[in-house]
């Protein structure tokens, strides 16, 4: 199914309806999700700060994602030459970043009350999740660096393919090694541990940030195929 | 509904700032996806002008 869309005109003609509804069940996901997650009662041991929890893991988990979709869109542009996978690859890291950022400063504000640091150098968790903010600004720092777009998107897609490894040290890392952190507590064997009252909000609000992502991501895509088609376009135009 | 007791701060201040990311997100992107729809649409009309196949 994927491969269809290295065909940019199947692509731009799924993407113009997929986008615009993704967009609106992230609406109503995060409207409901965010509703449940305010009105929850204040934890027994992190009381209102547990609010936070909404904001801060959807977040983290869609810094993820965003990571996973750069690589695999890389992997199939190095791989495949498929015409859509680099224009996505580039779409994606902006977001990522935005949403590595978000969840970066979210657990700073959540750490504050609960650890009484806004942040600990030695905590792994923390660190690899830079790292994931570090390896999206360097895709885009890298892209942007090279004039060339061919050499610049070769040289992005190694990069983006040697950073995946950063995404199961983030998953592992509270297992590995000793960190503030908890240990995992949802995705785990033996079922998650979050009561239920916060686990649904946490899943609605989780499901809605990454359908927001996936909309912003085909919107963006379509934004990159236009301008490398613009692109061709003038180039002709000049010769 | 409960924006954090007596850590309104911290609660209301994480809120906040996803919004702005979201806010930005959005904003950037329909901004840069009018710009590019609106700058291949002038092209293609342009290369029409011109009298070249479509």
């Amino acid at each position: 199914m994927i491969s269809g869309f290295a065909n940019p005109h199947r692509f731009m003609s799924f993407s113009r309806w997929a986008a615009p509804t993704l967009a609106l069940i992230a609406a109503a996901l995060l409207a409901l999700g965010l509703w449940l997650g305010l009105s929850a009662p204040p934890d027994y041991q992190q009381g209102e700060t547990v609010r936070i929890m909404f904001v801060h893991v959807p977040a983290a988990w869609t810094a993820m994602l965003a990571y996973l979709c750069l690589g695999g869109a890389s992997f199939a542009s190095l791989v495949f030459r498929h015409a859509v996978a680099d224009a996505a690859a580039s779409a994606a890291a902006p977001l990522g970043a935005a949403f590595t950022a978000a969840a970066l400063i979210t657990g700073s504000l959540w750490g504050k009350p609960m650890w009484g640091t806004w942040w600990a150098w030695g905590d792994s968790r923390l660190v690899s999740v830079l790292v994931l903010f570090l390896l999206f600004v360097g895709y885009i720092a890298l892209r942007a660096s090279i004039e060339d777009e061919g050499k610049a998107a070769r040289a992005a897609e190694i990069l983006a393919l040697v950073g995946l490894i950063n995404l199961p040290v983030i998953k592992f890392s509270v297992d590995w090694w000793n960190t503030l952190h908890q240990g995992e507590s949802i995705f785990r064997a033996g079922g998650p541990l979050i009561a239920p009252v916060y686990l649904i909000p946490l899943m609605l609000t989780g499901a809605g940030y990454s359908a927001a992502f996936a909309a912003l991501w085909l919107t963006r895509t379509r934004m990159e195929v236009r301008r490398r088609r613009s692109l061709g376009l003038a180039l002709r135009a000049a010769r | 509904m409960s924006f954090g007791g007596k850590y309104a701060p911290f609660v209301i201040g994480a809120y906040a700032i996803s919004a702005v990311m979201f806010l930005w997100m959005v904003i950037d992107t329909l901004l840069r996806a009018r710009s590019a729809r609106k700058t291949l649409e002038a092209l293609e009309a342009e290369r029409r002008g011109a009298g070249d196949a479509p």
